[in-house]
């Protein structure tokens, strides 16, 4: 039981980085862009997060905040993961760019931004870049008080974890009622499935490619810094932030494109990726289970086209630039 | 159709530009990215002029720098190679890492268990046969389902590629491990590696082999003009005969077929052995090479050879200057992102509005 | 209120470069009243309408709305004046609701979607539409999406509302419906217009009829002191003649048999429904009808390209013996050694390869020949110079992409492909559709070659003057049906346009 437990945990803990990479997506797939760029950015935000919290502490000293430290550290990706979306939005949405390409180019780029600053950062500040163990002690503090923890069984699985967790909960609810229930949400769904539609409706279409794509970038980013900020121990590590960009894009599919979904799917995802170290079940070897959680994408995606049911598509103008005189 | 509210900058395609403006607008901006790339140096306080020389004289002022930099073009170049006729056809094929990948697979079964069974050429025949293969087979995968059932092939290709290398990294810490606990596959005897021909492995010459393929086969046969007619529109390929899935599939057996081979090159001629970063982002690289070349394979050279320079280069850069060598990808993000643009300014033209454009009837 | 003019167009005109789309049309539209636009295609009707809901402005001339004169720009301020416009082509969001279409653009303050719904249900209580508000428009047929288009206009509030060719997608049920709803509508005091070219229909629902032809205004005149034959003289003015060449071919053989062929579409509406003709060497047999009566599937379903439900295409060999195309591929009844040549509707689209020069173009039809995996390109090049040289294709070589070419030049390059190809039986779609008049005599005088050459010619056609000189007998279609087919020497343009819109309704009974 206890063993449970602790997967679950751990599952949540890294399962919180791909609910930020996942739902930032989300909303950037929704307006019909396609941004493989994710990759890059999630490197960007652990880079710039991980730098915002540790100049702070270098100028605040002794007297560094917690919170504060947090925040910084949530703005600092944010903005980081917005200015790179920013250079995808610019090509494909102004300069009508090839989606997949810019996208793949933005990953190079983040990726070199990324491990550029965590490299420059160890240089010039000689040797071992890490926060102090205060500050190291607040981003990985628990919400909860002792007494919520110390329920039997349930209070570990819910109460135990960091404020990110609670957060990126917070952030898939406030998505879905986003999408569903406010007109910029339901505007912004439009412009992602037929963009002429919307355009003959009066919406603006640009704007809202342009909104959802930076913001979902800068979402995304935060997913980078929390990994560094939680599971790397507050020092940067791109050995263990590789390829979870790309695991974020696989659980959109998995989602298929909704927030409430991201909550359970980032923690199973997280299971199967953390298992190999806890699990172990007979003839199948631990690090097969690492490829699982992209075999059940495909599997999604597969089941999805092959029963073509509407509501379980893409969004349909996915990939696809919008020129208006094309029409 | 005069509007009164037409807009301060309104957009049209361009209908056609002369070849020298083309080329005049491409090659300012390699130089805008070459300039931007001044940005991050300058940010560290690197000198941007003694690091691009850097660079430069790190990637090709000697043989044995230029060799190593023509050893990580191969592959880039190979694979762009790969992935044009799938793109010409508008099938976005994002999986060249897992086709590598499974090359790289295939052929480092036949150079671990039968290397001393059988002998050098016929073995490395049958890894590139193999490598090729595998290649083709994990290609087939996603487009049997775009034809059948038009699954997305841009996310199916994607997630292929992770499962590739999950595989791998079993293998490599399971039944292919060499010393236990070591999380190493052995590296590959002298008989499964490739032969140098001019220092090099001789996959440079299967690379300029490939070019030469990829240029007839897409200009002068049957099949590529299959191709060329199904990206152009699906309709007029039915109209013409044409039975569009069938070639879909076919076109990425071939695709992944030559992946494979790269996969066989980089395990046997430059890495010996397999681990799960065989492909270390070839894949996604070489669509951008095939991409910024048009599709054009004498122009992929030139491209693969820039983006092997600065890869190098950057690593001179690192020991000599302290410059972290992930340079190489931020220049090669800023130069793609500028490429990126300039086709923006040859396929559209702005139009501004005239101050003195009459209001509509009014 | 006392039947005051709702809209007042005077003197309207618009040009499309060269070609005069509405010249000074004068138009009144009353409330509570249908008036129906009547015209055949290209006549101008849909320019003139979309003048008023804010597509277009006009070159000349003036709007009023009760009696004040408006200027309207763009949609947006169209809906402002309450005009809304309900287009061939709807445009909705496919998942999501009927409410969350209805309300798509529309700012109203904070979104509510179950007011929203209550007051589209309010609506189509009122007029008697049947959707359901909450369902997705991926599961609904034509004919909801279209009502969505339609309440969509109400909610917004528009009490003039316009209708282009509502019915062209409907079933003769669901069109019954429209018009109950469109006369509740009537009753409540909007003004409605239809765009229509069917004649039964306007004698069914309107008020009034305004005809045009050839975007010229020929007058308005009461439905119940009309007739469909008074209209159809007003629609089709009096012949014209056009002086095409038409010899006689001396001895004229069956070469193609269609018999009982049925077609159905991907949404089940029946497209084709039990179509029986005979295609004749050495003549030109005219297709004619109302656009959308199947044309388009009976040339594609002939070539293999869409799919048959029942019947059969035989062709019919110089040996005599019959080669049955149902059921064949597009490649299998070109192996099977069928001479069949196809110049499609969708020019650039499906019978041509924009981004590639005439000789890709040639190839297109060629690219197979020959063994081994190399294409033979010089007999394509040869041929594209020929046609380039013979037709006066106007381009700066044969390499040079056909899509940067002119409608008239892509059109001789397609032409002349099929041509070339030395067909027994060559189907043509809209073959003139947007030609200057010189390049409409070339396509006249191929074809006709063609015919004197032995070949069976379809020509599937709108303009009926055409039809009447260049064909030697006319098939006409309406609605999926064969409504007769007439002698072209011997018949006059009445005769064939009361049979495409099916006054007639026994069809058939010419031979």
């Amino acid at each position: 039981m206890s063993t449970l437990i602790t997967l679950i945990v751990a599952a949540v803990t890294f399962g919180t980085v791909l609910m930020y990479g996942t739902l930032g997506e989300i909303l950037t797939e929704k307006t019909g862009n396609l941004n493989l760029g994710v990759e890059g950015i999630m490197y960007m935000g652990g880079a710039f997060g991980l730098a915002g919290a540790f100049y702070y502490e270098k100028a605040a000293g002794a007297a560094a905040s917690g919170p504060l430290a947090i925040s910084i550290a949530i703005l600092s990706a944010f903005v980081a993961g917005m200015a790179a979306s920013a250079i995808y939005s610019f090509l494909t949405i102004t300069l009508r760019a090839n989606q997949n390409v810019t996208g793949l180019a933005l990953s190079i780029f983040g990726t070199g931004i990324g491990q550029f600053v965590g490299e420059f950062m160890r240089v010039s500040e000689g040797g071992y870049v890490a926060l102090s163990n205060h500050l190291k002690d607040a981003f990985n503090a628990t919400v909860f008080p002792s007494f919520f923890i110390n329920i039997p069984v349930v209070g570990r699985i819910f109460f135990s974890h960091t404020v990110f967790f609670y957060l990126a909960v917070i952030l898939a609810v406030l998505m879905y009622l986003f999408f569903k229930k406010t007109r910029t949400g339901m505007y912004l769904t439009a412009v992602g499935e037929s963009p002429s539609t919307s355009d003959a409706a009066g919406i603006n279409v640009t704007k809202y490619k342009y909104l959802g794509t930076t913001i979902g970038g800068g979402i995304s980013a935060i997913g980078g810094m929390v990994y560094i900020m939680t599971t790397a121990g507050c020092v940067w590590n791109h050995e263990g932030l590789s390829g979870v960009g790309w695991l974020a894009v696989a659980l959109v599919i998995f989602c298929i494109w909704r927030p409430l979904n991201a909550i359970w799917g980032s923690v199973l995802f997280g299971a199967m990726m953390i298992m190999y170290l806890r699990v172990s079940i007979p003839f199948i070897p631990t690090e097969i289970y690492k490829i699982l959680p992209y075999i059940v994408t495909v599997i999604v995606l597969v089941l999805t086209s092959m029963k073509n049911s509407r509501d379980k598509q893409p969004p349909a103008s996915l990939g696809l630039n919008y020129f208006r005189e094309e029409r | 159709m005069s509007e009164t509210k037409t807009p301060l900058i309104r957009l049209a395609k361009r209908a056609e530009m002369s070849k020298g403006r083309i080329y005049l607008i491409r090659i300012c901006s390699i130089i805008i990215a070459l300039i931007l790339g001044c940005l991050p140096m300058v940010l560290t306080g690197t000198n941007p002029f003694a690091a691009y020389s850097v660079i430069i004289q790190g990637s090709l002022s000697r043989p044995v720098y230029l060799k190593q930099t023509i050893r990580t073009a191969i592959p880039l170049l190979g694979c762009a190679i790969a992935i044009a006729p799938c793109f010409k056809m508008r099938f976005w094929n994002i999986g060249a890492e897992g086709q590598i990948t499974m090359g790289a697979v295939f052929s480092t079964y036949f150079a671990l268990f039968y290397a001393d069974k059988i002998p050098h050429a016929p073995l490395l025949i049958i890894m590139f046969l193999s490598g090729a293969l595998a290649g083709a087979l994990w290609a087939l995968i996603p487009a049997f389902f775009k034809a059948k059932w038009n699954t997305n092939e841009t996310l199916f290709t994607l997630m292929m590629n992770y499962i590739a290398i999950g595989i791998v990294a079993w293998l490599q810490g399971g039944p292919w491990e060499g010393r236990k606990g070591s999380q190493l596959i052995p590296m590959f005897s002298d008989n499964a590696r490739l032969p140098m021909v001019l220092g090099v492995n001789c996959g440079w010459i299967i690379a300029l082999v490939l070019v030469v393929f990829l240029y007839i086969y897409m200009n002068k046969t049957k099949q590529g003009y299959e191709i060329a007619v199904i990206g152009d529109s699906v309709n007029t390929a039915r109209y013409a005969g044409m039975n569009v899935g069938w070639i879909m599939m076919r076109t990425m057996l071939i695709s992944g077929a030559i992946s494979g081979i790269v996969g066989t090159i980089i395990v046997s001629g430059a890495n010996f052995t397999l681990y799960k970063g065989v492909a270390n982002g070839v894949g996604f690289t070489s669509i951008t090479v095939a991409w910024l070349s048009q599709l054009n394979s004498f122009a992929m050279i030139a491209i693969s050879m820039i983006l092997a320079v600065l890869e190098k280069g950057a690593n001179t850069l690192q020991t000599r200057m302290q410059v972290p060598a992930s340079i190489a990808d931020i220049i090669t993000g800023i130069l793609l992102f500028c490429m990126l643009s300039s086709e923006f300014f040859i396929n559209y033209k702005l139009i501004f509005r005239h101050k003195d454009k009459k209001e509509a009837m009014a | 209120m006392e039947n005051k003019c709702a809209i007042e167009m005077r003197n309207i005109t618009k040009r499309f470069g060269q070609v005069v789309a509405n010249d000074s049309i004068n138009l009144k539209l009353y409330r509570g009243e249908i008036l129906a636009l009547l015209g055949e295609n290209g006549s101008g009707k849909t320019t003139l309408m979309n003048m008023l809901s804010g597509i277009y402005q006009p070159d000349a001339g003036e709007i009023f709305k009760d009696e004040e004169q408006i200027y309207i720009h763009s949609p947006r301020e169209a809906y402002e004046y309450g005009i809304g416009m309900i287009h061939q082509h709807y445009k909705l969001i496919e998942v999501f609701s009927a409410t969350q279409n209805i309300i798509l653009g529309l700012n109203d303050g904070k979104m509510d979607l179950s007011a929203a719904e209550k007051k589209v249900k309010e609506i189509c209580d009122r007029y008697g539409f049947e959707i359901d508000p909450s369902k997705k428009v991926y599961d609904m047929s034509v004919s909801q999406k279209q009502t969505i288009e339609i309440v969509k206009m109400l909610y917004r509030g528009a009490d003039i509302l316009i209708l282009d060719e509502p019915t062209a997608v409907l079933t003769p049920q669901e069109t019954n419906k429209l018009f109950k709803v469109l006369k509740n509508m009537k009753m409540d005091g909007k003004a409605i217009v239809i765009i229509t070219h069917k004649l039964h229909e306007v004698m069914d629902v309107s008020d009034k009829v305004a005809v045009l032809r050839k975007g010229q205004y020929i007058g308005t005149v009461n439905t119940s002191e009309t007739n469909p034959q008074a209209l159809t003289d007003m629609m089709v003015g009096h012949a014209v003649s056009l002086n095409i060449d038409r010899p006689k071919y001396a001895e004229p053989k069956k070469k193609l048999i269609v018999e009982g062929l049925t077609c159905i579409d991907a949404e089940g509406i029946k497209k084709l429904d039990s179509v029986s003709f005979c295609a004749y060497t050495g003549e030109i047999l005219g297709v004619a009808g109302i656009s959308g009566s199947g044309q388009k599937e009976l040339l594609e379903a002939m070539t293999g390209l869409y799919p048959v439900k029942e019947g059969s295409i035989r062709f019919i060999n110089d040996s005599g013996s019959e080669v049955e195309l149902v059921g064949l591929t597009p490649k299998r009844i070109r192996a099977t050694g069928v001479g069949m040549a196809f110049v499609p509707e969708d020019r650039l689209g499906m019978g041509l390869v924009g981004s590639m020069g005439m000789t890709g173009n040639m190839m297109l039809r060629s690219w197979k020949n020959g063994r081994g995996a190399l294409l033979k390109k010089k007999e394509p090049e040869e041929l594209a110079n020929r046609v380039w040289k013979d037709l006066d294709v106007v381009t700066p070589g044969v390499n040079y992409p056909v899509r940067r070419l002119s409608g008239g030049n892509v059109q001789k390059v397609l032409v002349g492909r099929e041509i070339a190809s030395q067909p027994e039986v060559l189907l043509t779609a809209y073959a003139v559709r947007g030609l200057d008049i010189n390049t409409s005599y070339t396509i006249y005088n191929l074809l006709t070659e063609q015919k004197m050459n032995g070949v069976a010619v379809v020509y599937v056609g709108e303009d009926l003057d055409v039809l009447l000189e260049l064909a030697d007998r006319i098939l006409v279609l309406c609605g999926g049906q064969v409504a007769g087919v007439v002698d072209a020497r011997n018949t006059t343009k009445e005769e064939v346009g009361l049979m495409m819109t099916q006054f007639n309704t026994s069809g058939g009974a010419h031979e």
